[in-house]
């Protein structure tokens, strides 16, 4: 029996058990557990460059994401943000260097592979796409369904994940008749319903005022409690100074095509 | 990404749930089985066609391979000693198995379409036809030459001068209508690959999505596969059932009627031949729609 959020929620700090009917999935996780054990990141990037027309975008970057841990993205506009998240979950391929997702090097893996990576790594866009003509609940579930689980999600496990993100109303709306931050909060609930290791978010609060950005931080912030690896991408300070005071948050910042370690400013 | 019998196994086995990610598509939907089914209707003619010119080539070719008609041109009152004189002779050919003087009234019904049933025959120089029926060995030079020498009135048509492009006719005609069934077949498969590139194009922003939550390849292309699959077997199903009827409703000649047009349709077991049509539409349609959304998804990250 697969393991879905709810059951990762009861886990508290464990990462999930995961079901092991796919060669390429349990090869994944084997390398999972081997780098909790070697110490190695979920997520880990190694002197990492990435060239788009002409230009580098980024350049000699090595960032590891340990498990459970929680870390912030910043830097201004058109630093690479979104382009270093995509890097994290192998929509992008590095021009130089090592990206390895969970042991695995982006590069070896193929299309299968990546897919199956994804659906352990939850990933909220701010500009979310959904399919606009199915519910909101059917997109939550979106992932239990390309994963051939959907009779997991049809039962209190959707209702009790909707209810988390506050959208247990909303279940038969249809996703263009969401205001911005019930998109979000439905973006967040689609990105753990598999109970991802990890949670990658970009911009997550861009388009909600104050309130709602406390709301979502909140929720990222009790998923890293849960256990989850945390990257989000922003430029909104205020957000990552309201986010330290409730975990235990590294910030890294993206400043001349490089990563650096964001110090006290912060 | 290939058709592995993994992936045709999920998709004819279906998805339900699959099958809602791919957002209806009315408009183009419609187009896709009209085309289908006017498809298979064209098939179904073009097939009708090749068949009825294949029984046409074989007909010719066994009721005249199997005959030869020797003429008498000779004096009248030589022609009755010259007829029997040449009947004594195939009497004794091998290969010939019947050889019968036409009379007078025959030949006069032969030539009544041409000059009037009142012909005067008898005062005309028209010469005495005999009728022969041959069978294994019969050697139409060797019985020449004996003619030559023996009968010098007599002239020996095996049919074989106009027989042949006759055949050749018959038989061209019958490939020609299976590569306009095959042209159908390749426009059905241009036409889904198109509608399907559409519908892949169309659907950008629901490939992406499925991409981002962990869908695969095979998952996303048999949304679209199964969909163009059905719609091409549906409409080409229907297109043949109309087909059959309209096939079915043309009028046709008597029994011995020689004439092409009078003869189109499915004689037995051919028409079991057009019921193959939906299934070749849905293979075609299966393939190609694989095919555009490898080729569609290979472009995505």
């Amino acid at each position: 029996m697969a393991t879905i959020w709810l059951n990762a929620r009861a886990e508290k700090r464990e990462l999930p058990k995961r079901a092991a009917g796919n060669q390429i999935e349990t090869r994944l996780m084997l390398g999972h557990n081997r780098g909790k054990n070697e110490g190695t990141g979920v997520i880990e990037l190694e002197n990492v460059a990435y060239s788009y027309g002409g230009g580098e975008l980024l350049s000699d970057i090595s960032v590891k994401l340990a498990p459970g841990s929680f870390h912030f993205l910043t830097g201004p506009s058109g630093a690479g943000k979104t382009t270093l998240l995509k890097l994290c979950y192998g929509a992008l391929l590095p021009t130089a260097g090592h990206v390895r997702l969970f042991e695995a090097d982006v590069r070896g893996l193929n299309r299968d592979d990546v897919a199956l990576i994804r659906r352990r790594i939850g990933v909220v866009h701010q500009d979310v796409q959904f399919l606009d003509h199915l519910p909101v609940a059917d997109n939550i579930a979106l992932p239990l369904t390309v994963s051939g689980r959907h009779a997991e999600a049809g039962g209190s496990d959707l209702n009790e994940l909707m209810g988390w993100v506050g959208l247990q109303d909303r279940a038969a709306a249809l996703p263009p008749e969401l205001s911005g931050g019930e998109r979000q909060r439905a973006a967040l609930a689609r990105a753990v319903i598999m109970s991802p290791e990890v949670v990658l978010a970009d911009e997550p609060t861009g388009n909600v005022d104050w309130d709602m950005s406390q709301r979502l931080l909140t929720l990222l912030v009790e998923l890293n409690r849960m256990g989850k690896t945390v990257l989000i991408a922003t430029h909104d300070l205020s957000l990552i100074r309201a986010a330290k005071a409730q975990v235990q948050a590294r910030v890294l910042r993206i400043a001349n095509r490089r990563v650096q370690l964001a110090g006290a400013d912060l | 990404m290939k058709l592995d019998l993994a992936q045709l196994r999920a998709l004819l086995a279906g998805d339900r749930q699959a099958d809602r990610v791919v957002p209806p598509s009315g408009y183009t939907a419609q187009l896709t089985l009209f085309a289908a089914g006017a498809m298979a209707f064209l098939a179904v003619f073009a097939l009708a066609l090749s068949l009825a010119a294949g029984r046409l080539a074989e007909r010719w070719g066994a009721e005249l391979a199997h005959t030869a008609t020797l003429r008498i041109v000779a004096p009248a009152d030589q022609r009755a000693e010259q007829t029997a004189a040449a009947l004594a002779v195939l009497e004794t050919t091998p290969g010939v198995a019947e050889a019968r003087a036409l009379t007078d009234a025959e030949q006069a019904a032969l030539l009544a379409p041409w000059f009037g049933a009142d012909l005067p025959l008898d005062t005309l120089p028209v010469p005495r036809l005999i009728e022969t029926k041959t069978e294994s060995g019969f050697d139409p030079t060797g019985l020449s030459l004996r003619l030559a020498a023996e009968v010098p009135g007599a002239v020996l048509d095996d049919h074989g001068r106009w027989r042949a492009p006759l055949v050749s006719a018959a038989s061209r005609l019958r490939v020609l209508g299976w590569v306009v069934a095959l042209l159908i077949v390749a426009a059905v498969a241009a036409m889904v690959t198109l509608a399907a590139n559409a519908a892949l194009a169309a659907n950008a922003q629901v490939i992406a999505v499925l991409r981002l939550v962990g869908a695969t390849d095979s998952y996303i292309a048999n949304a679209f596969v199964r969909r163009f699959t059905l719609r091409a077997l549906s409409g080409s199903a229907v297109g043949v059932i109309v087909g059959l009827l309209a096939v079915w409703l043309m009028p046709t000649g008597s029994a011995d009627a020689p004439g092409l047009l009078t003869g189109i349709g499915f004689r037995g077991a051919g028409w079991l031949v057009p019921l193959m049509v939906p299934l070749v539409a849905g293979l075609v349609a299966l393939l190609a729609t694989n095919t555009a959304a490898r080729r569609a998804l290979g472009g995505l990250t």
